[in-house]
């Protein structure tokens, strides 16, 4: 592992929603400030900075992640992706934003890209989920707009619509 | 917020902030900051008085309130110095290098403490605590009293707590210096009163600070009101840099120093007949407001004072309020502002009243209610309630929330010995509040001097472009409630378009666009007065389309049909215009015109009710136009072994008046439940005795998630507000009024409580259910009276004999060696070290200042060591004995015993990982000790620094 200096900036390789990006990091950069100030990545939302809140959760190799509680420096190679990756093109919405945007999933919005990234990730993984699989999922995720009734809703019909395509594929 | 571009050259702000609820500022060092290398200007307290006034106080008292501290601080949190730096990471590591001693004093936290004639005073001019106190009376009170036949009182402690939203506070400030006038950009939320108290306080004209607010904000629930002192001190820091200066609060700063509800001491009498109907109320509030009385503070007393009957009929009434200051975070809007305070002890004495007359609450509920034929109904002290039948709307939410059988899950569940109960709620909700009620806290003959204030200012403004495209603006700060989609739909529904085809636009900025001190998106005004005025706009434009399009069509104005993006005559759809050709004649052929119009570009309308007087000569104040309805039933289990609260069902009826999008009034239904579900069971801002502050993190101050939040059902009884455009009245803050009480009458019933006090955490009820909890032996970190307390005691073998031992603790080389993270230790004599030190607990990583003395020295058999650490993260205080035996040769048997106290963020973030990380500490300590006296490989770490650390200065 290479050793990195306090205080200087360091060149970073990885992909991000699918595309090659690089850029410079202090070794005490957030990954959550490296996307949003570097990148220009600003769909990742910072909401406390100490890995309560979920807003900032990105998926790392397929994983999801709060980039706040994660060095920049530690993403050499990796593939991030962030709630920029979700639609499948400028637009057109996801299955699952989709169903957010229909079911009123969300009001401001702020917690909204950290949820989505937890639940596409574990939409992929699970085909089938019960309201309460899906709510101990939430529950990495705080949200003060919705009471969150309306984002399992959301939940709920994205993952039925994903396993009937599932299903029909 | 932090998405929006930023001017070249930005710099970046850090606040330094208190680590003392209560302390003498003595000195200041700022050097080594200003010299760190990308560190633009570091401001204290001094500097930023020299540059700007005291935010204006909301009562006549003399006293001063401003957004920084400067010879003393009153609160954990309050800033005390700004850095600006070329970013962020710099600004905090700046911070960390500015050197402030305080002198603690102590500190005053609870309401009625604050009134004690030996309680520390906050503001020396005040001669004591309190700010305010005013006395009203309404109808013949004490009459009422005399004659009624029970006399039926509460007493409560509403808790502070605050809405948090996901997104924190930011602020982008410009100086220009040759027109003296500031250009700023923040999240905050209205009410645009507060313009004037920015602009003031940077001894400005109001027509040069220029105020803009970003198209839409993550959330904000009142909170963002709060913003505006951080405005100002931004402004002036941009000022002395020269550049512009960005601040984004992080989330430790928003828990500990943004703007939380008010806690609040309520005793509450009722004077009440046999049948359970209240004749007279007679209210005592303290209000606790924190450290400053911050504008619109003490407006959260008197947002509901013209509603302090709830939806009752009662005629007698005598308030007295009184607005303390204590040595706790300053106080602002918050989602049900007022409310949930004023509720909490209403309906919990309504509950007390049917136990103590062995009366079923829901009787006395209906004995009490306003009846609809009553309405509009002026209250006793001045609210004109506009509309509803508050009566049908209980009996229909008892159908359709299936009461019966929940009474039936409640004679069941008791039958198998489980705590379950039942609870009731009945408020009515204000919406669009009267911009004078405030001024209420005034005597009439100081506002007769300051002169009327009245009124709720709304205003919309729709553009159409030289293609006919329409576009909105309005003078509101979104922050989730559906503008875009609710605007665009009454617009479009006025003119015949889709909604699709109109632009919402909801930037504000004062330089430009139309706005008043109404504006802003609080006092759940969107609906009522917002959309209701887009709709006046939306109206007086099409008046003027359809003249001009009835010129064209050959048809009276009356007879010009707006509908599916065309303009045509009725009867004779093929005699059509399209829209955007009417819509844009102003802007290719305004010759075309009617002789006595000017244009149809822009039509901008203001609207405010005259409902919305100014307080009478008598004191009765109509605070708000709307008057929402709801009743709120729910029924509760209390889990016997934990105390864990399980809402069985929740059921919540609304009368809203018109609901203009019935998903959008479901978000504001289920969001304000959640919300009102926290305070009640989880969320509390705690403070210690001594002022510290103990939720300082997510983790600590705990809102609720996915797994704690039930669905409520929600039921709605649409009775249209005469009063407003639209029909419609507030929804957004009616469960934070109704909720919290509802579930504590559920709680009370369930376990036959008399009092309840919320949060209703687990423990609290445990202790209800088990009794109190013993002791527990050994060690611990307790929160206690003093703030944090930890003490322990232990002991450890090192294989060394007792005279090697004692001289490795006494020698500042093994120490500057072993201890982690010490840039320095110094013995400054035989028996007194210093050392800087840096160190990281939990989240929070600070440099700390340590003096250590040894005392009772007992060589080589025990030592007495205190002393004390001190940094901008926190601050502690402690003793320890520590004894060395011989256990043998070669031998030594280590006791120790501790004591310390700890404050600061340091305890306010790290608290509940102290006790865990203090055993573990001495552990290594022991450890490693051993392993460096036996000559093996001892870690570099902490021996006795972090002795030292557990003794004298804590982490």
């Amino acid at each position: 592992m290479p050793r990195l200096k306090a205080g200087q900036r360091h060149w970073l390789h990885l992909t991000l929603n699918g595309k090659a990006v690089e850029g410079e990091a202090e070794p005490r950069l957030l990954l959550s400030d490296f996307l949003r100030y570097e990148l220009g990545a600003t769909g990742t939302h910072v909401g406390c900075e100490h890995g309560v809140c979920g807003a900032c959760t990105v998926q790392i190799d397929g994983a999801p992640a709060r980039a706040c509680l994660t060095l920049a420096v530690q993403m050499e190679g990796a593939a991030i992706r962030t709630v920029e990756g979700l639609a499948p093109a400028p637009d057109r919405l996801s299955i699952l934003q989709e169903a957010f945007r229909e079911h009123h999933g969300l009001q401001c919005g702020f917690c909204t890209p950290g949820i989505l990234m937890s639940l596409d990730a574990f939409l992929r993984e699970h085909r089938r989920p019960n309201e309460a699989a899906l709510r101990e999922v939430l529950s990495g995720h705080l949200c003060r707009c919705t009471g969150y009734a309306p984002i399992l809703r959301a939940a709920l019909a994205a993952a039925e619509r994903l396993a009937k395509e599932a299903g029909d594929a | 917020m932090d998405d929006c571009g930023t001017p070249p050259g930005t710099l970046h702000a850090a606040i330094l902030r208190s680590p003392h609820a209560h302390a003498l500022i003595e000195r200041v060092e700022v050097e080594r900051a200003r010299a760190l290398p990308g560190v633009a200007a570091v401001l204290t307290g001094a500097d930023i008085q020299a540059l700007t006034s005291s935010l204006v106080v909301g009562v006549k008292a003399p006293m001063e309130c401003w957004p920084i501290a400067a010879d003393r601080v009153r609160y954990v949190g309050e800033p005390v110095a700004v850095v600006v730096a070329r970013d962020r990471y710099l600004a905090e590591d700046a911070l960390d290098l500015i050197e402030i001693r305080y002198a603690p004093l102590p500190a005053v936290v609870a309401p009625r403490a604050a009134l004690e004639p030996d309680a520390p005073v906050l503001h020396a001019g005040l001669q004591g605590n309190l700010a305010s106190d005013r006395s009203f009376r309404y109808g013949d009170p004490e009459a009422a009293f005399a004659a009624a036949p029970h006399r039926i009182a509460v007493e409560i402690d509403y808790p502070r707590n605050a809405c948090t939203p996901i997104e924190t506070y930011g602020v982008v400030a410009e100086y220009e210096p040759g027109a003296d006038a500031y250009d700023v950009l923040a999240n905050f939320q209205g009410p645009f009163s507060i313009h004037a108290v920015i602009a003031r306080a940077l001894r400005v004209p109001g027509n040069r600070l220029r105020l803009r607010t970003p198209p839409d904000s993550g959330g904000s629930f009142g909170v963002k009101q709060g913003v505006f002192p951080y405005i100002v001190l931004i402004a002036a820091a941009a000022r002395v840099a020269g550049r512009p200066v960005k601040w984004i609060e992080d989330r430790l700063e928003h828990l500990a120093a943004s703007s939380v509800a008010t806690n609040r001491a309520t005793r509450l009498a009722a004077a009440v007949e046999a049948d359970g109907r209240i004749t007279a109320l007679d209210w005592d509030q303290i209000e606790d407001c924190g450290a400053h009385l911050r504008a619109p503070e003490p407006a959260t007393l008197y947002r509901m004072h013209g509603n302090m009957t709830g939806a009752y009929t009662v005629r007698h009434v005598a308030i007295r309020n009184r607005v303390v200051l204590t040595n706790k975070a300053p106080t602002g809007l918050n989602r049900g502002f007022g409310g949930p305070q004023v509720y909490f002890a209403l309906e919990r004495l309504v509950q007390r009243i049917a136990l103590e007359l062995r009366l079923d609450p829901l009787e006395v509920l209906r004995r009490n209610l306003v009846p609809a034929s009553a309405m509009p109904y002026r209250t006793a002290s001045g609210a004109l309630l506009d509309s509803g039948d508050y009566r049908a709307a209980l009996e229909a939410a008892l159908a359709g929330g299936g009461h019966a059988e929940l009474l039936a899950r409640r004679d069941a569940a008791r039958a198998e010995g489980r705590l379950y109960g039942i609870g009731y709620t009945a408020v009515v909700e204000p919406s669009v509040s009267n911009m004078g009620y405030i001024s209420a806290v005034l005597t009439p003959a100081e506002r007769q001097r300051a002169g009327p204030k009245n009124g709720a200012q709304a205003t919309a403004t729709i553009n159409l472009d030289p293609v006919g495209s329409a576009t909105v603006h309005v003078a509101s700060t979104p922050q989730g409630q559906g503008h875009r989609t609710v605007l665009a739909q009454v617009v479009a529904d006025e003119l015949g378009l889709h909604p699709q085809d109109v632009r919402v636009v909801t930037e504000m900025d004062t330089a430009k666009d139309a706005w008043s001190i109404a504006s802003g998106n609080y006092a759940s005004r969107f609906a009522p007065a917002v959309a209701g005025v887009t709709k006046l706009a939306a109206e007086r434009l099409r008046g003027r389309l359809a003249r001009i399009a009835a010129s064209q069509l050959n048809v009276a104005t009356e007879d010009v049909v707006f509908a599916g993006g065309r303009i045509f005559a009725r009867g004779n759809p093929d005699n059509a215009l399209p829209f955007a050709r009417v819509a844009s004649a102003s802007h290719w052929a305004p010759g075309t015109l009617p002789a006595d119009m000017d244009q149809a570009v822009r039509e901008t309308a203001y609207w405010t009710p005259p409902e919305l007087t100014a307080p009478d000569e008598a004191d009765a104040v109509n605070s708000s136009l709307c008057h929402g309805f709801i009743f709120d039933f729910c029924g509760v289990e209390v889990d016997r072994t934990t105390g864990q609260v399980r809402i069985d069902r929740y059921v919540t009826m609304h009368d809203c008046g018109r609901v203009l999008h019935p998903g959008m009034v479901a978000g504001q239904v289920t969001g304000g439940f959640a919300h009102a579900l926290g305070a009640a069971l989880f969320e509390e801002h705690s403070y210690g005795a001594d002022g510290s502050f103990a939720t300082g993190t997510f983790a600590d101050y705990l809102v609720p998630t996915a797994m704690e939040v039930p669905e409520p059902v929600t039921l709605h009884h649409e009775t249209p507000s005469p009063f407003t455009p639209l029909g419609a009245k507030g929804v957004g803050e009616g469960n934070c009024m109704s909720t919290p009480v509802c579930i504590a009458n559920a709680v009370a019933d369930a376990l036959g409580l008399k009092d309840v006090t919320l949060p209703l955490l687990p423990a609290r009820l445990a202790a209800h259910i088990h009794g109190p909890e013993a002791a527990r032996p050994g060690g611990g970190a307790v929160p206690v009276a003093g703030g944090r307390q930890l003490f322990g005691e232990g002991s450890a073998m090192v294989a060394a004999p007792r005279e090697r031992v004692w001289a490795m603790l006494l020698d500042p080389t093994t120490l500057a060696a072993v201890v982690p993270g010490a840039h320095d230790v110094q013995r400054v004599s035989e028996t007194e070290f210093r050392a800087e030190v840096t160190l990281g607990v939990g989240p929070v990583k600070g440099r700390y200042r340590v003096a250590l003395t040894l005392s009772d020295l007992d060589a080589p058999q025990a030592v007495t060591l205190s002393g004390g650490a001190e940094g901008a993260l926190g601050f502690g205080r402690g003793t320890g004995r520590v004894t060395l035996a011989e256990d043998g040769p070669e031998r030594t048997r280590i006791g120790y015993r501790y004591e310390a106290e700890i404050g600061g963020k340091v305890a306010s973030i790290a608290g509940r990982l102290l006790d865990g990380a203090a055993r573990l500490v001495i552990r290594q300590f022991f450890a490693a000790l051993a392993a460096h006296a036996g000559g093996g490989s001892a870690p570099r770490e902490g021996i006795f620094a972090r002795l030292l650390r557990l003794l004298g200065w804590r982490r």
